[in-house]
């Protein structure tokens, strides 16, 4: 009894020690990474306070919040932090739910799933310039195939500049951002699933429920946790990603699907306003914290609701 | 018994009719990708064009390898990537460690700061970068590239491996710091091994995304010797409007099957990975 005392106590000591000497010898591993990696985002923030602009030994001043009451009227901006906003939560709607549907059909005992599995990747797997780039042939009018499928079967949307239209560019490259989002969502969430107990399922089956209620009372839940971290995830990447927009349309037809990204990399590399440009980052960023902050904790209370 | 098998099939029928949307939308543009990268110039300025092609034209093929510069974008590409995966793969192992394990604070701060570096858009990150690198000298260079890079993907590689490391039990190294063992040796003989699967995942992810990584390298990259495999192959569609649609097709097409058998191989391991950062908070 005593004996047994004493172990309990000098493990939860040594336990104790020990991560204290970890933490001596994390520190060497935390120097380059606040060198490459902080130094750097604080200068962005820093930035944004300044005048700065390209080019070679141009004096720099700091202005204070002169940069945001200026961003704070432009029109032009806040136009296309709206369109970067319905951007990223449609892209992520869309590819969530697509990929989820994969992922269940990938879960059932299916012909040609191993085909269906490697299709699943292709588009995580191409270098995403190459996905704009044939994207943009796929869909060009009358030489592109779509069109030529379009006509040939007198579907309507056959002779369509699908990403030139004024009406059909943004949900046009919304559905390619859906296209190129859905892998991560798939493999994620299939993993979820199958790492659900057999027993768990088989036991169900025995009390009676059908397949709507084993997928609302186990499949669910048992993918809460990892959806609500892919929407956040995918939220972030999306608003702050442009590369697929800057290829497919360059914000075009007329601002249609000028994204806050591409107006802040415009503003920089284009017009060389690094301190401008910098602004309109650090707003972004802020917005997407709001954002997640909103929804982490909405996603959390329906967590302990249950 | 027939019925309920009758029963069943006739149940799967929406099942097979989402597959085939599935296939078709995954696979069609990855199939005329293919198809486009076998026929000759002269086909592909006919006007009824087929999915499937007349004759095959390898010329394409060696083409776009022999004349292009692809060989040499490629192993830019992949001395970018190796180089890359390596050094996050050594800064991220020892301080995801730290961050899974130290007090709370530490970890709570860590776990913020690299939300915060997620959500900074890259537009904005990247004039500080660009700034650094012409200070460094190394504008222009592969060198500049494998720095940056590293810097992206230090936080998302930090944020796997402290889950993975979560979902090590504390009780093991407690076990091996009461034998004596020092925390190094505890993280090479105890952790590291347990870390190995999450530390596959994590390079592969790294690898991946400078493999594919496209716009830091517009920025930072201006001579040909130096072009990454996506920059070269952005260049194919034409800074003259002129698009070389077969040599491009094959390109493309040759760009993406090594990430496509890695990606099939290790999509389990990938996932969990993903799944350990988010879930073992």
């Amino acid at each position: 009894m005593s004996k047994n005392l004493i172990i309990t106590k000098r493990k939860r000591s040594s336990g104790k020690m020990y991560n204290r000497g970890a933490w001596k010898y994390a520190i060497p591993a935390f120097i380059p990474l606040v060198l490459l990696s902080i130094v750097p985002l604080v200068q962005a923030i820093w930035t944004a306070f300044t005048d700065q602009v390209a080019g070679f030994n141009v004096e720099i001043k700091f202005i204070g919040l002169e940069n945001f009451r200026r961003l704070l009227t432009d029109s032009l901006f806040w136009a296309s932090f709206r369109i970067g906003i319905i951007w990223a939560v449609s892209v992520t709607l869309l590819a969530l739910v697509l990929g989820f549907g994969l992922a269940l059909l990938l879960n059932q005992k299916l012909r040609f799933l191993g085909l269906m599995r490697v299709l699943s990747l292709v588009p995580w797997a191409m270098p995403p310039v190459i996905v704009a780039i044939m994207w943009s042939l796929l869909l060009r009018p009358t030489s592109g195939p779509i069109d030529q499928i379009l006509a040939t079967f007198h579907l309507p949307g056959s002779g369509i500049d699908f990403l030139g239209d004024f009406n059909t560019a943004f949900p046009t490259v919304i559905m390619i951002g859906a296209w190129v989002a859905m892998p991560i969502i798939t493999v994620s969430i299939l993993a979820a699933i199958q790492g659900i107990p057999t027993e768990m399922v088989e036991a169900s089956i025995i009390d009676g429920a059908n397949a709507w209620q084993r997928f609302r009372y186990i499949t669910i839940p048992a993918v809460r946790a990892i959806t609500t971290a892919l929407v956040a995830l995918n939220i972030i990447w999306q608003f702050g990603s442009f590369g697929l927009v800057f290829v497919l349309t360059a914000g075009g037809p007329g601002g249609k699907t000028f994204v806050p990204a591409l107006f802040a990399y415009n503003e920089a590399f284009k017009y060389g306003n690094f301190g401008y440009a910098a602004s309109m980052g650090v707003v972004m960023a802020l917005a997407i914290i709001l954002m997640l902050g909103v929804y982490l904790k909405a996603s959390k209370r329906e967590d302990v609701q249950r | 018994m027939t019925t309920t098998k009758k029963k069943r099939k006739y149940f799967l029928i929406p099942s097979y009719f989402a597959v085939i949307c599935y296939v078709i939308f995954l696979g069609f543009p990855f199939l005329w990708m293919f198809t486009t990268s076998l026929k000759s110039p002269i086909e592909l300025l006919q006007l009824d064009q087929t999915l499937l092609p007349k004759g095959i034209y390898w010329q394409n093929y060696v083409d776009i390898v022999e004349k292009r510069g692809l060989i040499n974008s490629a192993k830019n590409s992949l001395v970018i990537a190796v180089c890359t995966t390596i050094l996050t793969t050594i800064f991220a192992v020892p301080a995801g460690y730290a961050i899974a394990r130290l007090s709370k604070v530490f970890s709570g701060a860590a776990t913020g700061w690299i939300l915060i570096s997620q959500v900074f858009p890259v537009s904005l990150v990247i004039i500080p970068l660009f700034m650094a690198v012409r200070r460094v000298g190394l504008l222009d260079s592969i060198w500049g590239l494998v720095l940056v890079y590293l810097v992206a993907a230090l936080p998302f590689a930090l944020w796997m491996l402290k889950g993975y490391v979560a979902s090590i039990p504390l009780d093991l190294e407690e076990a091996g710091a009461m034998d004596g063992a020092s925390s190094f040796q505890i993280l090479r003989n105890i952790v590291f091994p347990l870390l190995v699967p999450g530390i596959v995942a994590t390079s592969l992810f790294t690898f991946l995304n400078s493999w594919n990584e496209f716009f830091f390298a517009l920025v930072l990259i201006q001579s040909p010797e130096s072009e990454t495999l996506p920059l070269t192959l952005a260049r194919f569609m034409g800074s003259e409007g002129q698009v070389l649609l077969g040599p491009l097709a094959a390109g493309a097409f040759l760009a993406t099957i090594p990430s496509l058998l890695v990606f099939g191989l290790l999509q389990k391991k990938l996932a969990s990975g993903l799944l350990a950062g988010a879930v073992k908070g």
